[in-house]
């Protein structure tokens, strides 16, 4: 296994796993806010032990799927994935659309949990198991997206459970939202690495003998980027009013 | 049954958000693949990678 490799796959799994972990922390949060720890937590529980089920019924039958359709269809899922979080970052960054907002998405978390009084335990632990199999199916997909191609699903794993267990650990000790998290300049990051694997293994697996092998990777990245860089400032030009 | 569905449409969301963009996608490796079929080296890369690129640049550029 190739070290970069490894190395790109760790970093694109811990760093997309972080925005994902911090915006399931946002509602977990919310949710002890408004009815207590005990329903955040019941909730958060059962979204990771249905995730850990999925985990162990779906993951072993990656190995039956022939490497070939395995690259091709993660390439393609990859693809979808990477440009829709690109495209979102990039919009961001020129202030198109508006940044999402941690402080926001908890405020607007614990006022509908609010309104909904008379239900407020089963719908706040609902809220929670939802957040955190939801945020979670996505950390599961970008393990498998970055690592599945290449038996890279260890490090993988390793870098997207450090990101989960540091977002936990600090989302416990401060109670509060990690509203200071740099989300969308994280989002553009993932958003680069994952579009680049997703070209690079949808290649592989239409039979494309990439130049450089597994280093071209990182040459999609850069203009990945590339691409983000120039498009950011195009998108914040005023354009022309006739007049 | 509503929080199942609710789960399915933001799976499907985590793929396609905005419409456009994934059918240009899907689009660019489809013609991809044909034209790995027909033309074997690295012209089908060339089309996969500067398809997806400008996908991704007329997808954000329309939104201005």
């Amino acid at each position: 296994m190739a070290s970069h490799l490894a190395a790109t796959a760790v970093s694109a799994a811990f760093l997309g796993s972080l925005v994902e972990a911090v915006e399931a922390l946002t509602i977990v949060l919310a949710v002890a806010s408004v009815r207590g720890w005990r329903p955040a937590a019941l909730g958060a529980a059962a979204g990771l032990g249905l995730l850990a089920l999925i985990v162990a019924v779906l993951g072993p039958l990656l190995g039956h799927v022939p490497l070939h359709t395995l690259q091709l269809m993660i390439g393609v899922l990859l693809l979808l994935f990477g440009m829709r979080w690109l495209r979102k970052a990039i919009l961001r960054a020129a202030g198109i659309i508006p940044l999402h907002d941690e402080e926001a998405a908890y405020a607007a978390g614990t006022a509908e949990l609010r309104e909904h009084r008379t239900r407020l335990d089963w719908l706040a632990g609902i809220a929670s198991f939802k957040a955190v199999l939801l945020e979670g199916l996505e950390v599961v997909f970008i393990v498998i997206a970055v690592g599945g191609g290449r038996g890279l699903l260890l490090p993988a794993s390793v870098g997207a459970l450090a990101a989960c267990g540091l977002v936990a650990a600090a989302g416990f000790a401060l109670r509060r939202p990690l509203s200071r998290v740099p989300e969308n300049t994280l989002k553009l990051a993932v958003g680069i690495m994952l579009s680049a694997f997703g070209v690079f293994w949808t290649g592989e697996g239409l039979g494309i003998a990439w130049p450089g092998a597994d280093l071209a990777i990182l040459g999609f990245a850069a203009l990945f980027l590339l691409a983000a860089a120039l498009t950011v400032p195009a998108l914040k030009r005023p354009t022309k009013v006739a007049l | 049954m509503k929080l199942l569905a609710g789960i399915a449409r933001e799976l499907i969301g985590l793929f396609v958000d905005d419409g456009m963009l994934a059918i240009a996608i899907l689009a660019v490796i489809a013609v991809a693949a044909i034209v790995a079929y027909f033309i074997p080296g690295l012209t089908a890369g060339l089309v996969l990678l500067g398809g997806s690129l400008f996908a991704l640049f007329a997808n954000v550029m329309s939104e201005r």
